[in-house]
């Protein structure tokens, strides 16, 4: 069975859409990657559609079949959560199930409503991807967890609020240019020392802002592509995903995220590749200290390596290995659902050519997604190439 | 949230702690959970017993919480720990201390207490 095609994609405008509900955005998300795709809807064989508080935020479950109308389609259509990582895990059954040929067209995206509840009750929202008996009764919260990983790993490898400053100031310049995206705004490393701390030692402006917005794609057989004349040149060649205990507590580092780990080991063997032939990656940066942690798990680098890369340029759009070309969640934002497949529509576009940031990786044959949940007790890990 | 209905096995676990005989459970392997729990998370044991917590516990890595969620409004800012009791890892906030001297390695007994917002018991660690 060949690898199968991303033959299209969608996205809607990443940002603050507090009167747009749900239903609307991955409508427009879902249309577009049809239209994108140039595939009829009635060829779309499934829905797999990611979302994580739609309970909370739009008092509204069962949001396949929902969403499955929302786009016209008369297919079957399953809701996958997985807190952050909802539509990449949602991406990796697309890609499963078209690649042992149970279909050979299947919509795969995720939306998130998360503005429309405020503040307060979005962190509260966010919290649930924690252990409730024993992390959110003592008051944890997800800036909050991510905190706690960033002291253990000052602590055991060394790093500063400064060189996390430098991985926000580089997400901030790669979303220039990206009209999809929340905040296109230039920052210092000064304007984020200077950021109101949220959980010590994160500030405001190590943490992504809270996002409305949905994001969809057409994964297609490669028969099916070409039988179709699709435009479909970037195939899926490696999924990969890790989990680990629920509770940061019961893990053994929180310098180090073993789920995702786990989903780069089993993505990169099922592509035949290895980290030294990545050429980009879109990584989990919920947190600053995030990206790190996702570039060390990716083997990108070594474990307390990666704090410098960005300050080193390295992981700018200049350096040797970018990442989150497309401003990442930090600077894209984060609607938590719509996140993982948010992810493989840059990757797609920036390995076709037609991404606002292409120019940076203009001879980019091989990338990674890597879309993580909760404190990284899910991971997903998608390989994404130029066919042939 | 509910006081009505207790959480079997975790509100019993408080109870306890609060009296001052804290428990965790350990597998036949050694490794340390909190319940309820039927399997042991880091091998999946089934041979799993309540072992009295250490007297004391240090902490590992710690976090000073200025944003929280609605339940923590009034309690912040205010200090979330993970400490270790040998085998087992409890999160909890840290009282009794002055923010800027809590450290890693920083020694402290477990107990229970109430949070300002909502008087909702919670875990609690205090310098020893
Ligand atoms: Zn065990």
């Amino acid at each position: 069975m060949s690898n199968p095609r991303v033959a299209g994609v969608g996205l809607t405008h990443f940002g603050k859409h507090p009167e747009r509900t749900g239903r609307d955005m991955f409508a427009e998300a879902g249309l577009d990657a049809l239209d994108d795709a140039g595939v009829d809807p009635d060829d779309v064989e499934a829905l797999f559609y990611g979302n994580f508080m739609g309970e909370l935020a739009e008092h509204q479950g069962h949001q396949g079949p929902l969403m499955a109308e929302a786009v016209g389609l008369q297919a079957p259509a399953t809701r996958y959560e997985s807190a952050c990582a909802s539509s990449g895990v949602a991406v990796r059954d697309a890609v499963r199930t078209v690649r042992n040929g149970e279909a050979d067209v299947v919509l795969v995206g995720g939306a998130e409503r998360m503005t429309n509840v405020g503040t307060a009750a979005a962190t509260d929202a966010l919290a649930i991807a924690a252990d409730d008996l024993y992390e959110i009764r003592a008051g944890m919260t997800f800036p909050g967890a991510y905190a706690l990983m960033a002291r253990a790993y000052f602590e055991e490898y060394g790093g500063t609020r400064e060189q996390l400053a430098e991985v926000a100031v580089k997400n901030h310049e790669h979303a220039l240019p990206n009209e999809h995206a929340q905040i296109r705004q230039e920052i210092t490393v000064e304007d984020a020392l200077d950021a109101p701390i949220i959980a010590d030692p994160l500030g405001l402006y190590d943490s992504c802002p809270i996002t409305d917005g949905a994001s969809a794609a057409v994964v297609t057989s490669a028969e099916y592509a070409a039988d179709h004349g699709l435009d479909a040149g970037v195939a899926v060649t490696g999924t990969g995903q890790g989990g680990d205990n629920l509770a940061l507590h019961d893990r053994e580092a929180y310098s180090r995220s073993p789920a995702t780990e786990d989903a780069a080991e089993e993505a990169y063997a099922d592509a035949g590749i290895g980290p030294a032939d990545v050429d980009f990656l879109e990584v989990h940066d919920c947190f600053t200290i995030a990206e790190v942690l996702a570039l060390e798990g990716l083997g990108i680098y070594e474990n307390g390596a990666a704090i410098d890369a960005a300050a080193n340029g390295e992981t700018t759009r200049h350096g040797e290995t970018p990442v989150n070309l497309s401003g990442g969640l930090k600077a894209k934002g984060h609607p938590v659902g719509a996140t993982g497949v948010a992810q493989l529509v840059s990757v797609t576009k920036l390995l076709e050519g037609r991404h606002d940031r292409a120019a940076d990786v203009a001879d980019a044959e091989t990338a990674v997604a890597h879309n993580a949940g909760g404190t990284v007790a899910s991971a997903t890990v998608h390989v994404l190439e130029v066919a042939e | 949230m509910s006081e009505s209905v207790p959480d079997e096995g975790f509100d019993e676990w408080l109870d306890a702690i609060a009296d001052g005989e804290g428990y965790f459970l350990e597998c036949e392997h050694g490794h340390g959970s909190l319940p309820p729990r039927r399997v042991c998370p880091q091998c999946g044991s089934r041979e799993i017993a309540e072992t009295p917590l250490p007297d004391s516990g240090a902490v590992s890595t710690f976090t000073i919480i200025t944003v929280a969620t609605p339940q923590f409004e009034d309690d912040a800012p205010y200090v979330t720990a993970i400490a270790d009791f040998g085998p087992v890892s409890i999160t909890g906030q840290v009282r009794g201390v002055d923010h800027d001297e809590v450290e890693t390695g920083l020694v402290v007994g477990i107990d229970t207490d109430r949070t300002v917002t909502n008087r909702d018991r919670l875990v609690v660690f205090e310098p020893r």
